[in-house]
């Protein structure tokens, strides 16, 4: 009987690993397709399609605004929601629960809801599409994750380190620096991570926001109108190797950080 | 006569509806050991933050040192807290721990370390310096959050349950070692516990807290032979208690009308007075002995406790009335057995509220 | 406990002002612009209420909420399904030391971009992709199904994305529960099927929900996937409100149906909120 379970389980396990993975191995291999079309067979491999990514300076120039919008909306974001998770975690603040449920609730709306939102307002203040207007979009969807992340991690403990350090003589600017933001470090730093992600992953509010400048998941969709080419396939399995880069090093930071 | 270091004068808190202290005034001779016992939601951690200048009173007045600290920050006041949880600092080593309040004070760099290596000397933990306080254990992160505090020397270090996260055996120790430590800084220490052993153990002077009151304050010894009050003497220590009402009163004795039958005893009451009669379990006294006897009793457990037995037995005369005694371990009292009850009149406390 | 010796009320105003004033501004204003536009008129811009009484007076519009509702259930059951006993696997038969890794490898795909994602579905499903090509290959098929541009394609593509989110939560709920309960339950005879039933369903019934809800909220909002694979054969939400604004510029009309697709969430959310609020607890 165990082992019965015990196959049938391996078995269930192996398809949904199969059924996971079906598409990243058919878009990684055939990103290396020599000929034009990414469908069977494959005539690879070869480089040209992510040479072909690689000078197309639509695609670079992207790249380069997605990082830009990644970074600077992710410091944003992250740097809002510290400051007020520790103003509502050390005091006493009327209406408190309805104030963070206010900064929390972008949480619970949709990415398009939100940008339509934004849209319509800045097409009515005369605001034109831009870059920034998309990193105003996305410091809206992950401020609340970066406050909730930080603002749960604000437990009684750290508010009594805190209490400790200013009862031995601490003015409150170093608190924050000598105390909170080292021992919030790896809640910041999730945040941050995370906000990075999804705001490099993010389309609809970016779409919705940008016109010529725009991030690199809306020159990709735009990639996609001439249909099923090799080309895309290459630029998506550049930035599926990125990331996996990027999740292995927080992952060994976090790792080495777990003991502290 | 020299004025208290501290003097709390009619504090009360209210937390929203809820009314936490009720006019306490209390006061702390300089180098003293104060522990504040009593029961979880009494206050006594309530009158620590006020102390320690984290929660400001909602009437009254704090002093220290003949200053009015009422509404003065803990920063700049002369009191340090030890928290319950240590409150160490997890990203730094536990000499920079140690440091951290002469850092604050603009101390260098180089005193700073020769004085918390002097600190953790004091506390036995010179070899730790290095370390990080994840790598100490729960005894050693208590001795360095003690280091961390003293090192400023404060007038008044203020202790919140310090030995509520450890094991028994380990606390026992501990309570030993802050109180040669105390011995030998000077500092006036103010603790706060539930466990009256401790307090016991520790205190020069001990407050004990009820329902936001102070019931009874003094040296343990006296607050345990003569508590003031009913609820001290069940808090600090366990009593057999005989409620009953004044009959008589004449030449300084009064004949007080219990379920055991009539008792007197010295005292000035009006007859009809309500009092209750406290007898600890090693002044009760099973067979007849005693001067006063109790009537008889059937023995409802036995409880073996290493150096003697605890025993409990049901009276006769009335079921609601529970005697606690203490027996030798040798006493071959058992279950079901129906002994006499007896005690000596000089030691049953007389109760009044 | 209040903070009596905080310097002021003026600091703690300044540390959570600017994130209120972002969210009031960049959030809450942008939503009554939305509200107060989908009450104008896309033509001359006076008031009207014809925004919304044309979503239910043109069946199109309304096809399209019922669409959605129905893709996002049959999405959020076959997720579930589909998501629980792999989660179980994970944390049950994956001996400890490789679970981490398992894990990883299984949620591996989220980091490929969202756009792509799709798209690589298309690759798989398309006319001439690797399915058909193998099922008529082998012979089983004559003519290639048509797999892309299909329901079926949109629900494959949303169940791929969210089996790996449901596999992250389920695993985390099962790991939090104590060993023993399990130990507790089959001391007192259950065997390891009634201990599954009784005890270890019930107890990660909050966190499922939880998952579900998630899975609801961010697959009724997504445009990209139904875009990508489902087409424009059967129109979901997201995709009306998008073409509104695209091809029309019709800004009012696309305010109104995101406005009305919201309420659909809220509702949900309120359905909802007596399990959520469990694992809050």
């Amino acid at each position: 009987m165990r082992a019965l379970v015990r196959i049938a389980s391996w078995l269930y396990a192996l398809v949904v690993y199969g059924i996971i993975f079906l598409p990243v191995i058919v878009l990684v291999l055939f990103s290396l397709q020599a000929t034009s079309f990414p469908i069977p067979p494959f005539t690879g491999p070869s480089l040209r399609w992510y040479d072909a990514v690689l000078s197309d300076t639509r695609l670079t120039s992207a790249l380069v605004n997605s990082l830009l919008v990644a970074v600077l909306s992710s410091l944003a974001a992250v740097t809002l929601g510290f400051l007020s998770a520790w103003g509502f975690a050390r005091f006493t603040l009327p209406g408190s629960a309805l104030l963070r449920g206010l900064i929390t609730l972008p949480l619970t709306v949709s990415y398009l809801i939100i940008g339509m939102g934004l849209l319509v307002l800045f097409n009515w203040a005369g605001v034109p599409k831009s870059l920034l207007a998309a990193g105003i979009g996305h410091v809206v969807i992950n401020l609340p994750l970066c406050f909730a992340i930080i603002y749960s991690q604000m437990g009684d403990h750290q508010i009594n380190i805190e209490r400790a350090a200013r009862d031995l003589g601490a003015p409150e600017w170093k608190v924050l620096l000598l105390i909170t933001v080292p021992v919030m470090a790896p809640a910041i730093f999730a945040g941050f991570f995370l906000s990075m992600t999804f705001s490099w992953d993010e389309f609809v509010i970016s779409f919705l926001l940008t016109r010529f400048d725009t991030t690199l998941p809306v020159e990709i969709w735009n990639l996609l109108r001439s249909g099923l080419n090799p080309k895309t396939n290459a630029i998506g399995s550049l930035v599926f190797a990125v990331s996996i880069v990027l999740v292995v090093l927080f992952e060994l930071t976090l790792l080495r950080r777990k003991p502290a | 006569m020299t004025a208290p270091l501290v003097d709390i004068r009619a504090v009360s808190h209210r937390f929203g509806q809820q009314t936490v202290l009720k006019n306490v005034s209390l006061q702390i001779e300089p180098g003293s050991y104060t522990i504040l016992l009593g029961p979880s939601g009494s206050g006594k951690t309530t009158l620590l933050s006020i102390l320690g200048g984290f929660v400001s009173p909602s009437q009254g007045m704090v002093f220290i040192r003949g200053e009015d600290c009422t509404s003065v920050p803990p920063a700049k006041r002369p009191t340090t807290t030890v928290f319950q949880d240590y409150a160490l600092f997890p990203h730094m080593s536990v000499g920079a721990n140690v440091g951290f309040g002469l850092r604050m004070q603009g101390v260098d760099a180089a005193t700073r370390a020769a004085k918390a290596r002097e600190a953790l000397a004091l506390v036995g933990l010179a070899s730790a310096f290095d370390k990080k306080p994840h790598q100490l254990s729960g005894g050693q992160r208590q001795r360095v959050a003690l280091a961390r505090a003293l090192v400023i020397e404060p007038a008044v270090l203020l202790l919140d349950e310090p030995l509520g996260a450890l094991d028994l055996k380990l606390r026992r120790q501990m309570q030993d070692e802050l109180k040669a430590i105390q011995k030998r800084v000077g500092t006036a220490f103010i603790h706060v516990t539930h466990d009256q052993e401790e307090a016991m153990a520790l205190a020069d002077h001990c407050v004990v807290m009820n329902d936001g009151r102070i019931e009874d304050e003094g040296p343990p010894e006296r607050v345990y032979a003569r508590p003031a009050t009913r609820f001290s003497a069940t808090f600090m220590g366990e009593s057999t208690i005989l409620q009953g009402n004044v009959t008589e009163a004449k030449n300084g004795t009064i004949s007080v009308a219990t379920p055991a039958g009539a008792i007197m005893l010295p005292g000035t009451l009006q007859p009809g007075a309500k009092v209750a009669l406290a007898i600890r379990p090693e002044h009760l006294v099973l067979g007849a002995a005693g001067g006063v006897a109790l009537g008889r009793a059937e023995v409802s457990d036995v409880v073996f406790q290493g150096s003697f037995k605890r025993v409990l037995a049901i009276s006769a005369k009335d079921p609601a009335l529970h005697f606690i005694a203490k027996a030798p371990a040798s006493a071959t009292v058992q279950t079901g057995d129906t002994v006499a009850v007896s005690c000596n009149a000089d030691d049953i406390i007389l109760l009044t509220d | 406990m209040n903070s009596a010796a905080n310097s002021g009320r003026a600091l703690p105003w300044a540390l959570v002002t600017p994130a209120l004033g972002w969210t009031l501004l960049f959030f809450v204003l942008p939503f009554l612009a939305m509200g107060f536009s989908s009450l104008t008129a896309h033509e001359g811009g006076s008031f009207t209420l014809a925004n919304y009484s044309q979503f239910f007076a043109n069946p199109a519009y309304w096809h399209a909420m019922v669409n959605s509702l129905e893709v996002t259930a049959i999405v959020t059951l076959i997720s579930v399904l589909l998501a629980y006993p792999f989660a179980w696997i994970l944390a049950e038969q994956v001996p400890e030391r490789w679970q981490r890794l398992a894990l990883m490898l299984a949620v591996l795909p989220f980091w490929t971009s969202y756009v792509v994602r799709s798209y690589s579905w298309l690759l798989v499903l398309a006319q001439n992709g690797v399915i058909n090509r193998a099922l008529t290959g082998s012979g089983l098929f004559s003519e290639p199904l048509q797999l892309a541009n299909t329901r079926l394609a949109t629900v494959t593509g949303f169940v791929h994305f969210f089996v790996m989110l449901l596999t992250l939560t389920i695993f985390a709920n099962l790991k939090q529960l104590s060993p023993s309960y399990r130990k507790a339950a089959a001391d007192l005879g259950a065997g390891p099927v009634r201990t599954f039933l009784h005890v270890v369903l019930p107890l990660t019934l909050p966190g499922i929900m939880v998952g579900a809800f998630l899975t609801f909220v961010l697959c009724i909002g997504d445009y990209i996937t139904p875009q990508i694979l489902g087409g424009n054969n059967e129109l979901l939400m997201p995709q009306l409100v998008m073409m509104q604004i695209g091809r029309r510029g019709d800004f009012p009309l696309a305010s109104a149906l995101s406005i009305i697709l919201m309420a659909v969430v809220t509702s949900a959310y309120l359905a909802c909120a007596r399990w959520l609020k469990i694992e809050r607890a």
